[in-house]
């Protein structure tokens, strides 16, 4: 009796695999040892979906700590207006400027640059590659039973794109008249006119190259993920078998195909108004009192082309950690996560409102306030698949055997986040509402929140749960939690006080309060957001310490299943090489979410329904 | 490039074995195609942005260029012939997706000589086609003089007469002046010699005068831009299609033993782009 409900030893598993598992004859080629012979194919152009999802966290990681820096300085400017600022002249050179008696100034254009580029770096390079990249590739294929992706030199190809993106964009960072400063939705005709300002010129002309080629590695990536999904899950794997991970990962690839190209027609034509002379998105204008010669273009084109992509964006985003968070709450609270079904049409839900609630961001735009109507109603439609999908977070976790690790915390904290921060969705997203909350600090409050931190949030569970798969080594514990209250109660001393601030009509964008009195007196607001951000940013650091130092020196991963999951890529050795699983591809035999099923700790999807189950008409 | 060629194996082996019985089989189709319909499923977006594009701008604009007046002439001093060029182009195109879909049956039938055949017909059929792009490109620009920010080609707001000719010359006393119709177009003509534009004046029915006003400036960007990301697509298409059809004469496709899926494939890009020609041609020709 005590045997018969024990949990399966790997040993088993390994059986189960090679007896029911499905020969596919990849290991009689050896061409794993081919291509991943040397240094440079196994490290640096490496077409093993293990390593590229590596390759965009630590590049992730990197872009991740840029922007978090030129967030703190621009809340410097904020929090602490009067202080000199001459210290960080070494770093930056002219954009700090010291007057006469020695008091140093952050210039105002830069100022404006260091929100763009936050907003660019942070939405695109960490949210989107350094989060559904570094998790698409390392989970996809293990968690579908795959080798590899359906196409590993392209897969080599999305990472490439990325970081050749990164590159230019980091070189912006040094044009001498600064990188782009019109905002990270580069609206025309800030971002239209080279003349316009500083940052318009070669600082814009390097950022619409780089979010091209940004653009070109999300496509790259996704066609690979969607065909991956769709094309190679091994025997057994129904759509209904995969688990939320992988469900979350399919549809945001499928979202980021329909949207990003829309974003590249709004490039494209940006480029040739700004170089060519045409006038898509410019009308009659002026500039420094002489008229141009731009005719009959239209601005708010642009706006609803950069939306188009700009609002499923969000979703491409929050996605991937809600399924990330999915898998880790069910996991650690040892139980089946709550309304499995439920939570995949929720996500098909989400992605099919993603796409008609764009104009939710140009209320204040001038769009005719009739169809105005049409997007609150769909924007606050999103709420009802967002709200299954917190209900089934709370229900997976009532009642579980809740292990609380790292993972398993930030995985919790993603749904306090998203709680908070889709509340004040529903305020925004009503347009009458919006002509007073718009372009306020309450907006800025929001998105952080909800997409920010949230994001952040799924993506730090994953990083500590899926830490042993990628280095075969553990996280520490202590500084993961100190990473994981510091982190939680600072974001929100960050940002709750934000909501006060935008409702009182605080604008967000601005250099300086010190000139408005209906503002000045949030100065001490201001500065107490300001010592948060240093405080959660030094959270941020203890973080990357321990990512970095356990990859050599962390506790081993000496069991290659430490949480007890049921899915595929813990049947892999601790070191899994080249095509994942040394012998057979594993079959998979039920769904992904046996926990404390019939007095047993977890059942692995690798294991044949029992005699019970099937009397039972387990079908899943 | 071993694993992209160790995956299709293995994707082969998957399917073609006996061993799938693990319920339905995903899709039956090769990673490769189904890459190719989701790239353009993607491209699809792109272009219907443009198209989107143009949509907004042309109906913000008063007046909007007649195609029949603008698309009016055709190589060897055929003039007052509208479409009759672009047809042809049109023509050319939608043939080679014919001999195309030839190129992708002979591939089936494991011919080599019948797939390089249809497929060296195709080529001719897109390059083709971008000869007669660069012709109608060459007239516009050099010698109607409309560029991605000029448009001559403009329409008339009220009934009127000129007061100048053809040659940008008042009338003398006594000559018969040219007479013009609301909604009627025109074309701004460049001075050969000096290079100055020739907007000729005229008198309206309510006895104001004026000059010939440009046409709205979003028909130059918006055609070039368009028909250009078009015939870029051609463009490619034709680099690919020669690499493709090289490759199946040198016999590389007849080892893969897979119906000459590579044909396939690029087929199914060509027959894409002609899809979406028929799209830029509704809107640019036809509307």
């Amino acid at each position: 009796m005590a045997n018969d409900v024990m949990t399966k030893t790997t040993q088993e598993e390994d059986v189960l695999i090679q007896e029911l598992g499905y020969d596919d004859h990849f290991h009689e080629h050896h061409e794993g040892d081919k291509y991943q012979s040397n240094f440079i194919t196994t490290y640096i152009f490496s077409q093993d979906h293990k390593m590229i999802a590596k390759q965009f966290l630590i590049t992730g990681m990197f872009w991740g700590f840029v922007g978090g820096l030129m967030s703190l300085i621009f809340r410097l400017q904020l929090g602490f207006p009067e202080e000199s600022l001459a210290w960080l002249k070494p770093m930056l050179g002219k954009w700090i400027q010291v007057n006469d008696a020695g008091i140093g100034t952050l210039a105002p254009d830069f100022y404006y640059a260091l929100v763009t580029m936050h907003g660019t770096i942070l939405v695109f390079f960490v949210l989107t590659a350094g989060l559904s990249g570094t998790f698409s590739n390392l989970l996809i294929p293990l968690q579908v039973g795959a080798r590899d992706m359906a196409s590993p030199l392209l897969n080599m190809f999305s990472y490439w794109f990325f970081f050749l993106a990164g590159v230019i964009m980091f070189a912006s960072l040094f044009v001498s008249t600064g990188p782009f400063s019109g905002g990270w939705t580069a609206y025309p005709p800030l971002s239209a006119l080279p003349q316009a300002n500083s940052g318009s010129g070669a600082g814009m002309t390097l950022w619409l190259v780089s979010l091209t080629l940004f653009v070109v590695s999300v496509l790259l990536g996704g066609i690979n993920y969607i065909t991956t999904v769709l094309n190679l899950r091994t025997k057994g794997m129904t759509m209904w078998r995969l688990p939320l991970t992988i469900w979350a990962f399919f549809i945001t690839a499928v979202i980021g195909l329909l949207s990003f190209p829309v974003l590249v027609s709004a490039f494209l034509l940006l480029m040739f108004d700004r170089s060519l002379g045409t006038s898509f998105y410019l009308s009659e204008i002026f500039t420094g009192g002489q008229a141009l010669d731009f005719a009959g273009g239209s601005p708010v084109l642009y706006q609803h082309l950069f939306w188009f992509l700009g609002h499923p964006e969000v979703y491409i985003i929050i996605l991937p950690a809600m399924g990330i968070v999915s898998e880790v709450l069910s996991v650690h609270s040892r139980k089946p996560v709550f309304g499995y079904k439920a939570m995949v049409y929720s996500i098909l839900a989400i992605a099919f409102l993603s796409f008609i609630v764009w104009a939710h961001h140009m209320f204040m735009s001038g769009v005719n306030p009739f169809i105005s109507n049409f997007f609150v109603i769909f924007t606050l439609i999103i709420a009802v698949p967002s709200a299954v999908k917190v209900f089934n977070w709370i229900a997976t976790l009532y009642g579980g055997n809740i292990r609380f690790n790292s993972a398993s915390l930030f995985g919790i904290g993603f749904v306090s986040m998203f709680i908070s921060g889709g509340l004040t969705g529903i305020f925004l997203g009503n347009s009458a509402i919006d002509i007073q909350m718009h372009d306020t600090y309450f907006v800025v409050a929001h998105f952080h929140i909800v997409m920010g931190v949230a994001a952040f949030f799924g993506m730090f569970a994953g990083i500590y749960n899926w830490y042993p798969k990628m280095y075969g080594r553990f996280m520490n514990e202590t500084l993961g939690r100190i990473h994981f209250w510091g982190t939680l109660i600072g974001a929100y001393a960050i940002f709750w006080p934000m909501h006060y601030l935008g409702m009182a009509g605080v604008p967000r964008r601005y250099y300086s309060f010190d000139s408005f009195d209906a503002f000045k007196h949030f100065a001490g607001m201001n500065k107490f957001i300001t010592i948060a951000a240093i405080l959660v940013f030094a959270v941020q650091v203890i973080f990357i310490i321990n990512f970095f130092y356990s990859i050599w020196k962390g506790k081993k991963m000496t069991t290659r299943n430490p949480w007890g999951a049921s899915t595929l890529e813990w049947t892999t050795p601790v070191e899994t090489g080249h095509g994942n699983w040394p012998g057979n591809i594993p079959t998979v035999q039920r769904w992904p979410y046996d926990y404390g099923k019939d007095g047993r700790e977890f059942i692995s999807q690798v294991e044949p329904l029992s005699e019970q189950e099937k009397k039972a008409g387990v079908n899943h | 490039m071993a694993t992209v060629d160790t995956v299709l194996e293995h994707e082969h082996d998957v399917q073609q074995g006996d061993a799938w019985d693990g319920g339905k089989e995903p899709f039956k189709v090769s990673y490769g195609k189904l890459m190719m319909w989701y790239f353009l499923l993607s491209d699809a977006f792109t272009f219907a942005g443009f198209l989107i594009a143009y949509g907004a701008l042309r109906f913000s604009s008063p007046t909007w260029p007649v195609p029949d007046f603008v698309f009016s002439t055709a190589p060897f001093g055929i003039h007052h012939a509208p479409l009759i060029f672009v047809t042809f182009m049109s023509f050319l195109l939608i043939i080679s997706s014919v001999t195309m879909v030839r190129a992708v049956q002979e591939g089936h039938r494991e011919n080599k000589n019948g797939v390089v055949f249809w497929m060296i017909l195709t080529i001719i059929g897109g390059l083709g086609f971008l000869g007669c792009q660069a012709w109608e490109w060459t007239n516009l620009i050099g010698t109607e003089h409309m560029t991605v920010s000029t448009n001559p080609f403009g329409t008339h707001l009220v009934n009127g007469e000129y007061l100048d000719d053809d040659h940008g010359h008042s009338y003398k006393d006594g000559e018969a002046r040219e007479t013009f119709k609301a909604g009627s177009s025109y074309l701004i003509h460049k001075d050969h010699d000096t290079g100055q534009w020739l907007q000729r004046r005229y008198i309206a029915e309510d006895g104001t005068t004026g000059v010939q006003a440009f046409g709205p400036k979003a028909f130059g960007g918006l055609f070039f831009f368009i028909t250009g990301f078009h015939g870029f697509h051609v463009f490619s298409g034709v680099v690919f299609l020669i690499i493709i059809a090289m490759n199946a004469a040198s016999g590389l496709y007849v080892k893969r033993r897979n119906g000459y899926e590579m044909v396939e494939k690029i087929g199914l890009y060509w027959h894409f782009v002609d899809l979406v020609w028929v799209f830029v041609f509704l809107v640019f020709y036809l509307l």
